[in-house]
């Protein structure tokens, strides 16, 4: 019976526990409340994806309501390896949470931020489990409101969390508005919201409707871009991830923009699927905009002065790899997105981690906060030192394993252009990331630390995270297998379901 | 079985130990007795290793790792065979050495003749490559023991050619492997169904430098006259004689080493007739001698190969000899140029003696032991109806009579008495050494057993053989062509038409790369420099100006990295729509 509701507990769970949050006597009460149910998602995403990763997709009618007139819930082995990554996340994030907030929110509204908190937890597995079009867009407002509303909280510490936060606002609103259209265009034609009921309707429709069906494929792709940060609608992304408090920066770099993948991918692989012509236009633009936003993003952290401006920066260009992987369209190249999903999720949440407790002790994420920090802060200068060394893809490190993964599928894959070019080009970007890297690293460790500055002690409730964070990263580079085979599959299921198409091996 | 030596005991390993403990110990004495231990129980260990037959090799050792099979010790008649002479060569040397020889000598001499019966008895490719390379650098350092600085830039081009030759072959070995090819080191065919195969002709180029190819010689004659008298003995020995075991082995039958051995045997000629010095007389007849032996291995077959492996058998005891007696008339004159020689039989009989056991060997006078073997080359050509290469070995053959039968005793220790006391006021020069004397004996008295005895060499050649040297034929042709060649060379000298011994510099090939190769060399250096300095700046300019496009475009402020108003952002994603929009539509 608990077992039977797996696919919707963890994604209720949190929504249910949000409003209880905010009637809890403090700050720290709901900090605990949160995190305990944090867990608690977390154990329950475990089991569905050993569930899924054993037994196959699972799926669950809301309500008993039979689809495709009911809301159908439907978890395969990518969404369950995302839903487990987002209350992963979310678990390591929650505690991490409870000390930084204190120093970075207001404390009256500490309760509501911890609530906010859950909601968007709930909002991002929602969109992972649903197997409904419509449901998708509504937990992706869940999510993004309260992420709009998480952002401005960073007000304490800095005024311009609010101007951050509503273009992030004005910016999420369009791209929901896009894919909500979009939404509406394909049910014009096809009168249902279940994905992969629109799927075989969609086909049908095309041939009477196929200007409606061709413009909701540009509106969907183009909502969902903007949600996952592409190239060159990522505007919104910097401010908001360097003026939000370092615990939601942390939550939602690893994340927000991977659930958006998340529905990406779903879209382009369980809805659309490749029997249409026009499905090349996604890949190609993919190709395109990632390998800039790679350069790009990277080539802006290179200038940057501010160290979580720089990782900001340092995820659109990672992004960009993901986009690559995806633009391939083979089981190797989506695998080695997914893969990438996941480490780019944990070695992320490792630097902001490690930035947010500089901020902590300094009370500055500038550059020039970070000299001698080698000295003062040995610990956080290491976490920083492994997050930066997986940023670049050093062997040893789980960034490697993406990049490696990533050039191997590049390798094999069929493109316009000559995939050694692509490979070249990952290394080349890869270099770029030595750089802003570099310029972190050089300043912690060569530079002389500040004179009269007093680093306050990083308190353990955001100590172990981090730490656990940083031998996560190497964890993921020895020990790679699993999570490679993991992701593999789960690609194979994406590509091969008989939902798309029969896969490009 | 030695006590104490383990059974597979590679005898390489045992006269590198020596050369080593050698290298520790501060008295000659000293070093001559580890030298001999070295080498005595070398030869013990090999004589208890066994030998096989040429198609039933003994291996020892052999071991896999990540798929490479190495065969350190790889035992048949054809390895053994050098690897017993190459302990000869080294025991005489010892010997010869025994007061005259610097700690660097006898100490790498040992090393040296270690990895010369190290690479004969290796029994796969990196294994001889490894042992290639310690041959290389170990003599390297004795013709630096000359001293001068004229032996110091020969050693230096002498490296340069073995480490070429080194790399060569491992290039060689390293294709040879990746395509799939035996560890083992086998035969290499070098003109294939397609043509010629390159990672054949790679490895034949290696073996070639080292044997001194035509055209690939010169660092022969430039290096082994500046080595010390006793340095000279131990280069003429080892270095060759190993390529030419790979080439045995390697190269068997392959058609375009009888041109090559034709070549290689005829040219030193002329250049030992007119040369002065008398030990580079002997490097120019080295190279001849080598010639035949590439010739017979062209040849390919039984006789030719027992022909080519005897020959280098014979002639390492003779050349040794040979290059001994010039040794001990250096040691004792301090020249050995024809122009300030003479006459020194008077006071160095027993080194004239031996010399001359030493010349009439080379030139295979019946009874001596190049006659019993390069009678099997001659005939082998003869029986494989090559007329041409015949003809060439024949002249080759009275041509070594010339410049190494009679040229070099007849000048050095005949011709004018330079060294009468009423000319120069001083004493007569010594007789050689003693120990010299003993090692020349022992040499002479192996050419002379071999010659009087065959089968002490027949029993050790790779094919088993019923050929007899002495037969009316063979004897009579030798003879017919030596008593002409004795001839001409009187008449030559009666006639005064004998090219007169004149202090001169001979240019071989080697001047095309030391004039104009050096003048190439010296104009290049500084033009790369310059173009490499006008790149370097045009990178540098480049750079700065890719950095400050790059901060104007991304840097704080930069196009692409300054906050947008909302405004802008919202009409740049409208944008965006109408591209996507756009390529659906169109596709």
């Amino acid at each position: 019976m608990l077992m039977d509701d797996l696919p919707v507990l963890p994604v209720l769970l949190p929504l249910i526990a949000a409003p209880i949050a905010v009637l809890l006597p403090n700050g720290r009460a709901a900090g605990a409340w949160a995190t305990l149910i944090a867990w608690l998602s977390f154990y329950l995403a475990m089991q569905l994806t050993s569930i899924v990763a054993t037994a196959g997709t699972v799926e669950y009618a809301m309500g008993g309501w039979a689809s495709p007139l009911g809301i159908l819930y439907r978890v395969d082995l990518a969404g369950a390896i995302v839903m487990t990554l987002v209350a992963g996340m979310a678990s390591v994030t929650f505690p991490y949470a409870m000390s930084s907030s204190a120093a970075e929110i207001v404390p009256s509204q500490s309760k509501a931020f911890f609530a906010m908190f859950l909601i968007c937890f709930s909002g991002l597995m929602g969109v992972v489990a649903t197997g409904d079009a419509f449901n998708v867009f509504v937990f992706l407002e869940i999510s993004s409101l309260s992420t709009y509303t998480l952002v401005a909280l960073g007000a304490k510490r800095d005024r311009r969390a609010l101007t951050a936060a509503f273009n992030y606002l004005v910016l999420g609103t369009i791209g929901a508005t896009f894919f909500v259209i979009g939404l509406g265009l394909l049910y014009q034609v096809t009168g249902t919201l279940n994905m992969i009921d629109i799927h075989e309707k969609v086909q049908a429709a095309e041939e009477d409707y196929g200007r409606v069906v061709r413009a909701g494929y540009a509106f969907i792709m183009t909502g969902l871009a903007l949600k996952l940060a592409m190239f060159p609608l990522h505007r919104w992304l910097p401010n908001a991830y360097t003026f939000a408090p370092s615990s939601v920066t942390a939550f939602l770099a690893s994340t927000s923009t991977k659930v958006a993948i998340y529905a990406m991918l779903r879209f382009l692989f369980t809805v659309f699927g490749f029997s249409f012509g026009f499905a090349d236009v996604a890949l190609a633009v993919f190709l395109i905009l990632g390998l800039v936003g790679m350069f790009s993003g990277s080539l802006i952290a290179i200038f940057r002065r501010d160290v979580k401006m720089i990782l900001a920066y340092s995820s659109v260009a990672q992004i960009g790899y993901m986009l690559l992987g995806i633009s391939f369209a083979t089981v190797d190249g989506v695998g080695a997105a997914l893969v990438h999903v996941v480490n780019h999720a944990v070695m992320k949440a490792t630097l902001f981690l490690a930035v947010g407790a500089v901020f902590f002790s300094l009370g500055s994420h500038r550059l020039s906060a970070y000299k001698g920090l080698g000295k003062t802060m040995p610990v956080t200068t290491a976490v920083i030192i492994v997050g930066g060394l997986s940023l670049i893809g050093v062997p040893l490190t789980n960034g490697f394993i993406s990049k490696w993964a990533l050039v191997g599928a590049a390798y094999d894959s069929v493109l316009a252009v000559p995939s050694l070019a692509i490979v070249l080009m990952i290394v080349a970007s890869s270099l770029l990331a030595v750089a802003y890297v570099g310029r972190i690293v050089w300043a912690m460790l060569l530079e002389d630390p500040v004179p009269g500055v007093q680093a306050k002690p990083v308190p353990a409730l955001m100590m172990v995270p981090m730490v656990l964070m940083a031998l996560l990263c190497l964890y993921l580079g020895v020990n790679a297998d699993g999570l490679v085979d993991l992701c593999r599959q789960a690609a194979e299921v994406l590509l091969d379901s008989g939902l798309g198409y029969g896969g490009v091996r | 079985m030695i006590p104490f030596i383990p059974g597979d005991f590679n005898p390489a390993y045992l006269l590198c130990i020596a050369g080593i403990l050698a290298a520790l110990s501060p008295s000659k004495t000293g070093r001559g007795i580890i030298g001999l231990i070295g080498i005595g129980l070398g030869l013990l260990q090999l004589r208890s290793l066994g030998v096989g037959q040429m198609d039933s090799a003994i291996y020892y050792g052999v071991m896999e790792i990540a798929g490479y099979e190495f065969i350190p010790l790889r035992m048949d008649k054809l390895s053994v065979i050098f690897a017993t002479i190459f302990h000869i060569a080294a025991l005489i040397n010892v010997i010869y050495g025994w007061s005259h020889a610097t700690r660097l000598e006898s100490s790498m001499g040992l090393i040296y003749a270690g990895s010369a019966i190290g690479g004969a008895l290796a029994g796969d490719l990196l294994t001889l490559f490894s042992f290639w390379e310690l041959a290389a650098i170990s003599s390297v350092f004795i013709v630096w023991a000359g001293g001068t600085h004229a032996a110091f830039k020969a050693g230096m081009r002498y490296l340069v050619v073995q480490v070429l030759s080194g790399l060569t072959l491992l290039a060689g070995i390293v294709l040879h492997l990746s395509r799939g090819g035996s560890s083992e080191f086998g035969k290499f065919t070098l003109m294939g169904e397609a043509g010629v195969d390159p990672v054949a002709a790679l490895i034949l180029f290696a073996f070639g430098l080292k044997a001194a190819f035509p055209l690939l010689h010169t660092w022969l004659q430039d290096s082994y006259p500046k080595a010390t008298p006793v340095g000279a003995v131990l280069l003429s020995a080892f270095t060759t004689k190993l390529a030419i075991y790979t080439l045995v082995r390697g190269f068997e039958g392959t058609g375009i080493l009888i041109p090559i051995g034709c070549v290689m045997t005829a040219f030193p000629v002329f250049f030992a007739l007119i040369e002065n010095d008398l030990r580079k007389v002997l490097s120019y007849s080295l190279n001849n001698q080598l010639g035949f032996m590439v010739c017979a291995i062209g040849i390919g077959g039984p006789l030719a190969i027992n022909g080519a492996a005897g020959h280098a058998f014979v002639h390492i005891i003779y050349k040794a000899l040979l290059f001994m007696g010039m040794g001990a008339v250096v040691v004792r004159v301090g020249t050995a140029k024809a122009t300030e020689l003479g006459g020194l039989h008077k006071s160095m009989p027993w080194t004239t003696v031996f010399t001359i056991i030493g010349a009439m060997s080379i030139s295979a006078f019946p009874l001596f032991s190049g006659f019993v073997a390069k009678s099997m080359i001659t005939l082998a050509a003869a029986e494989a109806h090559m007329l041409f290469a015949y003809l060439v070995l024949l002249f080759a053959s009275a041509g070594v009579l010339e410049h190494s039968g009679i040229k070099i005793p007849y000048f050095a220790f005949f011709a004018h008495d330079r060294f009468a006391p009423s000319v120069t006021g001083r004493e007569r020069p010594k007789e050689a050494p003693r120990p010299m004397l003993i090692a020349m004996g022992i040499a002479a008295f192996l050419c002379l057993a071999v010659g009087f005895y065959p089968p002490i060499l027949y029993g050790l050649l790779p094919y088993e053989t019923d050929y007899h040297a002495y037969t009316f034929e063979h004897v009579a042709t030798q003879m017919q062509l030596l008593m002409f060649a004795i001839l001409a060379f009187m008449l030559l000298v009666k006639y005064k038409l004998y090219p007169d011994e004149v202090r001169s510099t001979n240019l071989d090939v080697d001047w095309l790369w030391r004039v104009p190769g050096r003048r190439l060399v010296e104009w290049g250096v500084p033009t790369v420099a310059r173009l490499w300095h006008l790149i370097w700046n045009n990178l540098r300019a480049l750079n700065v100006l890719v950095v400050r496009g790059l901060t104007m475009v991304h840097g704080p402020g930069g196009r692409l990295s300054r906050s947008l108003s909302v405004g802008l952002s919202a009409g740049s994603t409208g944008i965006v729509l109408a591209i996507v929009l756009i390529l659906t539509f169109l596709n």
